[in-house]
């Protein structure tokens, strides 16, 4: 179609350039390396901390890598050791991980997954990261566990709580130390029947994304369970911000308990309003109407002020409790930031000791090696009291805590009470629960990559 | 009314002048000669500081951002074509980015996990998507033009978060499973399949150590890399041909075309099509690289910043696109990167005192306050370079060189 005017110089001008493109290949070399991705040399080994640092759970990220930052500090030999002290597994010594000196990248996920996968990929492509952990919500956790599986390093995840992180999109490089929804629900159901009884008709509110919908199953599931009725559901958008018009409506449904299967914000923003329309002095069904949260967070709390008081919920770990390896761990944060750490921080800070330990008693820095060392294994002292990192799975097992809005709030991180610590056999599932992907889910081969 | 529009992408080759090739003149065969370099020397010129110095923090040159560069590149491309010839203001593009991923997602789930029919099969399905919002926005014009696009954008996005959970995975978006098995491709029971080129695999690389350097040549990188080449070949061609002529008429005066007995309803459609298939194909790439998509990459921040990046590097220009969405995109990778260690390590010569207030000041513009600085950036160039990076390297150009012919022509 077109006319090509072959010239002289034009041709040898692209010949010269398409040889010196071909001629290239043969200054290559092959990458030389230990079997695994990102194998690390004798005096420092990397690991990737990817925590939002902007956008909606930017507080969360931060508290994350002050988390982070302790635990390096702390396995490096520096500060009080925290919960090295405490742990059950007494291999970490202080001299970084098998002799190594911990250096560190961060990166800012931006609570999006392919920022989130970006900033993995730069860590463990330039920067050479052996692990990569992190993040404040599921769908990043998903994504980056995902890419962590295909390019062969061990991911540890953050503040996840989807059953799909460790349910139908489990991967066998992956790892999660936080509980889920599965685990909410049937902490919570038990508590709520003693406290308010088991005739009840629930009414859901849900953030219409991945994690709303695996909290509203497990939810429903469980309180359907002790004999409570679900008269209905409505899903919202999660960039609302206005819920009257959607907590309108619950009054005069026949209800008589709204949960609010919302998190972060959104749930700052439903509650609130629910307490404007006066749910909390209502009466239903000759019942005082109640509101429970499922997933609560300390910052969360602090954003709604007021209105959680008296409203149940669950939380991972909250800095009040009085075991040794809690009390160690908020010791030492509180001295070098001078606040009490959140359950965001207590995750990371507990996973990143978690990678450390599995390598020094792996002796091996291989994913797969790693993983075999975290699989199965049982460990006390790091403030969830007896943990087990189920190997079908890589989920933790372990007590889960009821918590509720604290009456009389002594400071503003004083916000909730344990209520009770709901032991971890009645949290327990089987890894092919239908909620958790059932018996198609699988973990697949470990891998350690290049 | 008219038969003008039954030939909108004639590409004639009648205005190549002497002395070019691929039927451009001399000037764009240089500029296309000049991109091809700089494209397949990227991992040397990204790479300039050794490992290990304080300065390698600023290397670029790794695979995925080197990836990033280049569909980000044909993303801008595109968005030019719409933006910079017809001068309307698409702010949604980002929902044909987001469709060609989820169809080349699609592919490689279903039907073979070659890249090459993802690739084009994104390409489609964006080009469909495009002519039916286009058919819809490009009744209005303007700011009213813009909205449309963005209601659209946000509309898909929406849809993709929520509704359509089953076909786009919801928040957590698509990923190829143990569980996939496409037709056109053997995998065995429970392996996760990996998306590759007739068996190469896009994670492919090879490390070349010259002294200190280290150079990383990655397979999907230069398959990218030559979809980006071909996209840009294709906008020159555009730019130069009576079709991007009709366009810029367009833009200089709608009622005037009308008079003439010329529609530009149609001229903008298909440009806007044109331009949704270059998104499209971003998208496509972007699944081959790094089999995952989402929803958030439909956002309409994700829309903004390929409107950021067209203007930042020079809307209306041929290279400009590429560098603004270059420029964007190293910040986000690299600025935001640089943490309060890595100032101490820099700064650790200066006296303690000095040290902390200095490491403080630099904080401001580096790790999480990345975005200020971007936008610092974009308020200097908006404000002293109009024309966008490209004004700026043709200033200094003009001003080491004592020719000054060129300075009555539009930057190209």
């Amino acid at each position: 179609m077109s006319k090509s005017n072959f010239t002289r110089r034009g041709v040898i001008k692209t010949g010269a350039l398409g040889a010196g493109a071909l001629a290239l290949p043969q200054y290559l070399r092959a990458d030389g390396h230990a079997g695994f991705t990102n194998a690390p040399g004798d005096s420092e080994v990397v690991l990737g901390f990817n925590v939002p640092q902007t956008g909606p759970y930017a507080d969360e990220g931060a508290d994350e890598l002050r988390a982070y930052e302790l635990a390096v500090e702390h396995l490096n030999g520096g500060g009080d050791g925290g919960m090295l002290n405490t742990f059950s597994s007494k291999v970490l010594d202080g001299t970084g991980i098998l002799g190594r000196e911990v250096k560190y990248v961060t990166g800012d996920t931006q609570t999006k997954s392919d920022a989130a996968r970006a900033s993995a990929r730069s860590m463990i492509e330039k920067d050479g990261a052996i692990m990569i952990t992190g993040g404040s919500s599921s769908g990043v956790a998903v994504a980056v566990q995902a890419l962590c599986q295909e390019a062969g390093v061990i991911f540890m995840a953050g503040l996840t709580h989807s059953n799909d992180t460790t349910g139908k999109d489990r991967k066998a490089n992956g790892f999660r130390h936080f509980f889920n929804s599965y685990m909410t629900g049937a902490a919570l159901a038990p508590v709520l029947a003693a406290q308010y009884g088991t005739d009840r008709k629930a009414y859901h509110l849900t953030a219409d994304y991945n994690w709303g919908y695996t909290t509203e199953e497990a939810i429903r599931a469980s309180t359907e369970a002790i004999g409570w009725e679900t008269v209905n559901s409505v899903k919202t958008p999660l960039t609302q911000t206005d819920f009257s018009s959607y907590v309108a409506p619950v009054l005069n449904s026949g209800a008589d308990v709204l949960v609010l299967n919302h998190y972060g914000g959104n749930m700052i923003n439903s509650l609130t309003s629910a307490v404007q329309f006066g749910l909390r002095e209502a009466q239903a069904n000759g019942q005082n109407f109640e509101i429970v949260v499922p997933l609560y967070s300390r910052l969360m709390a602090r954003g709604a002020g007021a209105n959680v008081k008296g409203i149940f919920g669950s939380t991972n770990w909250h800095w009040s409790l009085q075991d040794e390896g809690s009390q160690a761990f908020v010791r030492s944060f509180g001295t070098k930031y001078g606040f009490p750490p959140s359950q965001a921080a207590h995750t990371t800070y507990v996973q990143t000791l978690l990678y450390a330990d599995a390598v020094t008693r792996a002796g091996s820095f291989a994913p797969c090696a790693v993983a075999e060392a975290l699989e199965d294994y049982e460990f006390d002292g790091l403030g969830n009291g007896k943990t087990l990192y189920r190997g079908s799975d890589h989920q933790c097992f372990k007590d889960v805590l009821v918590v509720k809005g604290k009456e009389n709030p002594e400071s503003e991180f004083d916000l909730l009470e344990v209520v009770e610590v709901t032991p971890v056999d009645q949290v327990m599932y089987s890894p092919d629960h239908p909620q958790m992907g059932g018996a198609d889910a699988s973990l697949g081969e470990c891998n350690n990559g290049a | 009314m008219t038969d003008q529009t039954t030939q909108p992408s004639v590409t004639s080759p009648a205005r190549a002048s002497k002395g070019g090739m691929f039927g451009l003149s001399s000037k764009d065969t240089t500029l296309l000669l000049v991109v091809f370099a700089m494209v397949v020397l990227a991992p040397f010129i990204l790479n300039p500081f050794p490992e290990g110095s304080g300065l390698a923090q600023f290397n670029a040159g790794y695979p995925d951002l080197m990836q990033r560069f280049v569909i980000f590149g044909i993303f801008a491309i595109g968005f030019n074509i719409l933006f910079g010839l017809t001068g309307y203001l698409s702010f949604g593009h980002a929902a044909f980015l987001g469709v060609g991923s989820y169809a080349a997602m699609w592919s490689m789930k279903l039907f073979t996990l070659n890249v090459i029919p993802g690739i084009l099969f994104a390409v489609i399905v964006a080009g469909l998507f495009a002519a039916a919002v286009g058919f819809i926005s490009l009744r209005r014009s303007g700011i009213y033009f813009s909205i449309l696009t963005l209601a659209f954008a946000q509309m898909s996005y929406a849809l993709a978060y929520s509704v359509l959970t089953p076909l786009t995975g919801g928040e957590t978006g698509l990923q190829i499973k143990n569980t996939d098995n496409p037709i056109l491709s053997n995998i065995p029971e429970g392996e996760i399949g990996r998306a590759n080129l007739f068996g190469a695999q896009m994670g492919n690389s090879y490390e070349m150590a010259v002294g200190n350097w280290l150079f990383t040549f990655n397979l999907g990188y230069y398959i990218a890399a030559a979809f980006m080449l071909v996209a840009f070949y294709l906008s020159i061609r555009i730019f130069r041909s009576p079709f991007g002529m009709m366009l810029r008429a367009v833009k200089s005066n709608q009622q005037r075309m009308n008079y003439t007995g010329l529609t530009p309803k149609t001229y903008t459609l298909y440009a806007f099509i044109i331009s949704g298939m270059y998104a499209g194909l971003a998208g496509g790439l972007m699944v081959a690289m790094d089999t995952q998509v989402g929803p958030e990459r439909m956002f309409w921040t994700a829309s903004g910043e390929v409107v950021i990046m067209t203007i930042l590097g020079g809307a209306g220009t041929l290279i400009g696109p590429v560098l603004g969405a270059g420029s964007i995109k190293y910040m986000e990778n690299i600025l935001s990167k640089i943490n309060k260690d890595v100032l101490h390590q820099w700064f650790a010569f200066l006296p303690d005192g000095l040290e902390d207030a200095v490491v403080v000041f630099a904080d401001i513009f580096v790790g999480k306050q990345w975005h200020f600085t971007l936008g610092i950036v974009f308020m200097l160039v908006v404000i002293f370079l109009p024309g966008g990076l490209v004004e700026g390297a043709q200033r200094i150009t003009a001003r080491f060189s004592r020719k000054k012919s060129s300075n009555n022509t539009p930057a190209e």
